[in-house]
């Protein structure tokens, strides 16, 4: 299952989701808020997230990790708001039969989450500005899909 | 025309001034229509931007409906 969250995560009421039996392995992911992007010195994020889509995408990504990796459960959280240097902005939590499984489906999880929901960073930084991550400098080649119809990922 | 309601989100919104509108466009695609706000607004086109039309992700190429909701997304950054 996948969620988001307006409060601080609760890591061990997420991995309390993970155990069975048959599994004899289990892989966690935890994002962090870290101080430096890009050499610029930062001090808080602002995660914006477009709950609809992103409970519908999300659910879609932990579908088809169970679908692709022998799994047993995998659970994913993502924060929503005003976030501190060190604190969780995002948990995945993965239990297998064997570790490589749960290794790889951990993997998946976090790569798709982070490529396909429409979630958006503000960074604060440390001399008073801000700025949306991955779109300062997506624009760089001149190119756009806009204006190229067809050419889009769905 | 069609009248199409519009919403932007994060980098989108703040250069928009608003979250969302109502349109009466010509456009017949999301690529047309972002054309047509980018113009208004002055939004940048930006390479990994992605589109919704009424809360399923979409191609910019899609055929648009009179009365459809159309969602601009500036380059996701989850994790």
């Amino acid at each position: 299952m996948f969620s988001v969250s307006h409060q601080a995560l609760d890591l061990k009421t997420l991995k309390s989701e993970l155990p069975d039996p048959g599994a004899g392995a289990c892989v966690t992911f935890e994002g962090w808020i870290r101080d430096l992007n890009y050499d610029k010195s930062v001090t808080a994020l602002d995660y914006e997230v477009y709950e609809e889509l992103a409970l519908t995408e999300g659910n879609q990504v932990m579908a088809e990790a169970m679908e692709k990796f022998p799994i047993i459960a995998a659970r994913c959280a993502h924060m929503a708001g005003h976030l501190e240097i060190g604190e969780c902005a995002v948990w995945v939590g993965v239990s297998s039969a064997h570790r490589d499984a749960a290794f790889l489906a951990c993997r998946y999880i976090i790569d798709e989450i982070k490529k396909r929901l429409p979630i958006w960073k503000k960074e604060f930084f440390q001399d008073g500005d801000t700025g949306w991550v991955n779109c300062e400098d997506s624009d760089k080649d001149g190119k756009s899909p806009l204006e190229a119809p067809g050419k889009q990922k769905t | 025309m069609k009248n199409i309601k519009v919403r932007y989100f994060a980098m989108f919104r703040e250069q928009a001034g608003c979250d969302q509108e109502v349109l009466a466009v010509e456009a017949h695609t999301p690529a047309e229509l972002f054309a047509v706000v980018a113009q208004r607004h002055g939004l940048p086109h930006l390479r990994d931007a992605k589109v919704a039309v009424n809360d399923e992700m979409s191609g910019f190429d899609a055929i648009l409906q009179d009365g459809d909701t159309v969602l601009f997304f500036p380059p996701v950054s989850g994790g």
